[in-house]
């Protein structure tokens, strides 16, 4: 008897719907487990997690502020990995849009009206994430070099810039030596709802509409579908591979600069450290287990969000270690990837060669 | 048997194997012997390899049973194969570079002992390699070595597991000529020890240089069985492309108006950078269908890709009615007019995820009506592919259906629809009708037939030769990408078309036949 793994044909609704669940079920009793192993009551630790994340208008606003870059940076690598171009740089570029929006806000704002302040730090942080894209773009473009690793690699830059930046030249001078620059002045504040809830939101909605479109109703987005599908179909009826990998990182570095603008300029209202806590990489899993969809997307971003600001509760109401919360968040993720293979896969119990003849007509 | 010391090793019966949408294996039976080189001759897609895939275990037959010496067998993985004294060299070399040679053949054994004996296992392998004249260095790292030495590492890992049968996946593809004749001498060795040795291939020399006896495929069944000694390579070549005669086309007299397509000795490289197409020239007139027969990986599929722009001409000229488009981009081959109907399918010719609707439109999406500007007109889109679907009768007539779920009938209607329509003049085919039903194939070649009598030029790249003959108003044969001879197909005979095949050019037996024999 052995296991076989088969790719599923057609992927069923059915186990569509179903494996997510199951999946998240799997992952809650796991984490029981762990919590119990820390002498903590699950439930009451599940309730505080709901509670802190979703529980009240104050924490529906904290998710909120935390999935606002998720989501901004989710499309951004999402219309990358539809044409298989594997940018992971999001977090660099996300970085470079913090810098650009910052040096509006702290240099340039003297000399703008006040209602062109924000337009201009929107469209610096946009430009700048996307340039930080074009690099590797470029790179694989013309000269084939990979694409993971350059963009990796243009993170550790992007981040050691702006550390460079808040501790070295930029540092507020009256900070008593935290790092960070001065506050932004107040044109500089993107406007916010209730909470913290900012103009990012906005920002996300119409990112998403936007990608949709560009991939549903436009030239350039049936060419990306193609070459996501099938690269050697989409070089043989003609299209151009190496710009469309171009524009495609215009725009996927661009939203993840114009995420880093949102965190500088609704939040902290400066540059400081908490700008590259890793929204860049957590965008990857999220553009996945939202399998590329935009709209999807925004939804497990909040999600992502609730995990995240529900984990810390964990931490402060239970006392826990801080590792418990991350564990928590690891396994969660785990198991929902590890789920989905059930979904385009399924399982076949191979008992002998005899039986397995009969099987055999289930080819179709 | 040849041999008198052979003996029947492994028996295959009845093998049966179903991929979706293809049956790769349909019922063959193959004795395997000792002391023996069987060649496993048949065109790609023939089925030799999935055959062979699952007598190593790679593959769980759907039907039929496998005998070792006598005993019904069954294989769950590569392991347990092997640990019956079977085992394969795949096309691509399965080691890891970065060790040695001993480390890699020690790799993939199943051992508790805790410590190992490096010096021992050394000692082991170069006394196999000492009785098979198989010189390997135990301490070299594989990068160092030559890819013909990295083959010969290979084999010896299947030697120092055991290996009784062992089964070489087109062995000489990567080779150069010396290592080729070098790999020869390594197997009839073996065989004279007493082992079974399977060559899969494609190529009439190899198996003449190389095999005691030989089996051919064709699209998953078992055509014949030979002595190598008591056959030759056009009986080889004519069992092996087939002769089933489908239908009859009218063919009204080709009346070639001027010349279409012209290649002015065209230069290119393959993958690996080894010439694919020697000084190529010919010409295809509107109105005309021009064959190009070879057996497969001779230069026909480098020779439609240049032509359509995906493969960079080394040297020589490319015109299409008197322009220079040599070089051209994929999207400029298109714009001339030339349709480029490819023989992979699924890989090159369509985006099989993509619904029916999509696939139609990959041409046409640029322009008007279906594109205004930078937008899509999705309208437009299902207008078109609707009216495609129902012209060229593709099934289900449902746009959004995705292409991979079509019969392979469908799916080239698919690409007929789309590249007929593009079609400005210039049709290059390859292999349009391979592994289709009959049904599906008198479709394709009534439609590349309709194209040529509205005049339209068409280049049909075929491994089958009947459907050259019953199509093409010329043939061409190319052999290690150099054309061995070009003729009116009223004017040559399947037989002179074999030996071309084999690499005789039509020059040089034209002087040996009388003049008479030329003619059918």
């Amino acid at each position: 008897m052995r296991i076989s793994f088969e790719k599923r044909l057609e992927q069923s609704r059915l186990s569509a719907i179903l494996v997510p669940v199951f999946s998240f079920v799997m992952a809650l009793i796991f984490g029981a487990m762990i919590l119990l192993a820390f002498g903590v009551n699950p439930l009451q630790a599940y309730t505080v997690m709901v509670r802190g994340s979703i529980g009240s208008s104050y924490a529906l606003s904290e998710t909120l502020v935390k999935a606002i870059p998720l989501m901004l940076t989710g499309l951004g690598v999402s219309i990358s990995f539809r044409m298989l171009f594997w940018n992971i740089g999001a977090e660099g570029q996300l970085a470079m849009g913090g810098i650009a929006a910052a040096f509006v806000a702290l240099f340039l704002e003297k000399y703008l009206p006040p209602f062109l302040v924000l337009p201009a730090m929107m469209i610096a942080a946009i430009l700048a994430g996307a340039l930080w894209g074009l690099i590797p773009a470029t790179l694989k473009a013309v000269i084939g070099v990979n694409e993971i690793l350059t963009t990796l690699m243009m993170n550790y830059i992007a981040i050691l810039f702006v550390e460079y930046l808040y501790f070295g030249p930029w540092r507020d001078p009256d900070g008593f030596g935290f790092p960070g620059t001065a506050q932004f002045p107040e044109t500089a504040w993107l406007p916010r709802f209730t909470g913290r809830i900012h103009f990012g939101i906005i920002f996300a909605i119409i990112a998403a509409a936007l990608i949709w479109f560009i991939l549903n109703h436009t030239k350039r987005g049936y060419e990306i579908r193609l070459i996501g599908q099938n690269p050697r179909a989409a070089r043989y009826t003609g299209v151009n591979i190496g710009r469309n990998i171009l524009v495609v990182m215009l725009l996927s570095g661009g939203l993840a600069g114009l995420a880093g603008m949102a965190e500088v300029s609704g939040i902290a209202h400066r540059l400081y450290s908490g700008l590259t806590s890793g929204y860049g990489y957590t965008a990857i899993i999220i553009a996945w287990l939202a399998s590329l969809n935009p709209w999807g997307i925004l939804v497990v971003a909040f999600m992502m969000g609730g995990l995240i600001v529900g984990g810390d509760q964990i931490q402060i109401a239970m006392q826990t270690p801080a590792a418990v919360a991350q564990v928590l968040q690891g396994a969660i993720l785990f198991f929902m990837l590890g789920g989905s293979i059930f979904a385009n896969y399924r399982v076949r119990i191979i008992k002998n060669l005899e039986k397995s003849k009969s099987g055999a007509d289930g080819y179709g | 048997m040849e041999n008198p010391k052979a003996t029947t090793v492994v028996q295959l019966k009845g093998i049966t194997k179903k991929f979706p949408g293809v049956l790769a294996n349909d019922r063959v039976d193959l004795d395997i012997n000792s002391h023996e080189i069987l060649a496993l001759l048949g065109e790609n897609g023939a089925g030799k390899t999935t055959l062979m895939n699952v007598l190593a275990g790679l593959y769980n037959p759907d039907g039929g049973e496998i005998l070792l010496n006598g005993k019904l067998v069954q294989f769950h993985s590569p392991r347990d194969a092997i640990a019956n004294g079977i085992g394969m060299v795949h096309q691509h070399f399965m080691l890891v570079e970065s060790l040695t040679v001993a480390e890699n053949i020690i790799l993939s054994l199943q051992s508790n002992a805790l410590s190992l004996n490096l010096d021992r296992i050394k000692k082991e392998i170069s006394g196999l390699s000492k009785k098979y004249q198989m010189p390997v260095d135990p301490d070299a790292y594989i990068w160092q070595l030559s890819v013909g030495e990295q083959q010969r590492v290979e084999i010896m890992r299947l030697l120092y597991r055991g290996a009784d049968v062992l089964i070489l996946d087109e062995p000489t593809a990567v080779l150069t000529p010396n290592e080729a004749t070098e790999l020869a001498a390594v197997l009839r060795h073996m065989a004279n020890e007493g082992k079974a040795i399977i060559i899969i291939t494609h190529k009439l020399n190899e198996v003449m240089n190389f095999s005691d006896r030989v089996t051919i495929l064709r699209a998953g069944q078992k055509i014949a069985s030979f002595l190598t000694a008591k056959t030759s390579k056009e009986e080889l070549a004519r069992k092996m492309v087939g002769r089933k005669v489908l239908f009859h086309l009218e063919r009204s007299a080709c009346v070639p108006g001027k010349a279409v397509l012209k290649l002015e000795n065209v230069e290119a490289l393959n993958e690996k950078g080894l010439p694919a197409l020697r000084s190529i020239s010919f010409q295809v007139c509107c109105g005309e269908i021009l064959g190009v027969a070879g057996v497969a990986g001779n230069g026909q599929r480098e020779l439609a890709e240049v032509i359509s722009g995906l493969r960079t001409v080394k040297k020589g000229k490319i015109l299409i009615n008197g322009e220079d488009v040599t070089n051209c981009t994929p999207l400029q081959a298109i714009d001339i007019g030339i349709s480029h109907i490819p023989g992979d399918r699924l890989g090159v010719g369509l985006a099989p995820n993509l619904p029916i609707s999509d696939n139609l439109t990959m041409k046409a999406y640029r322009e008007r009506p279906i594109t205004r500007g930078f937008f899509l007109d999705r309208d437009q889109l299902q207008v078109f592919a609707k009216n495609l679907i129902q012209t060229f009768a593709i099934t289900p007539p449902v746009p959004e259906t995705p292409a991979r779920l079509l019969s392979g009938g469908n799916q080239q209607r698919l690409i007929l629809a789309r590249e007929i329509t593009a079609n400005q003049g210039v049709i290059i085919a390859v292999h349009p009708s391979r592994g289709l039903d009959v049904g599906a194939t008198e479709s394709v070649r009534k439609t590349l037939f309709e194209q040529r009598e509205q005049g339209t030029s068409i280049l049909l790249i075929s491994e089958d030769l009947e459907e050259i003959l019953q199509i093409s108003d010329r043939i061409m044969v190319l052999y290690e990408g150099k054309i061995m001879g070009i003729a009116e197909v009223a004017d040559i005979t399947v037989d002179e078309i074999s030996l071309m095949m084999a690499g005789q050019p039509l020059e040089k037996f034209n002087h040996e036949l009388p003049a008479d024999g030329l003619k059918t």
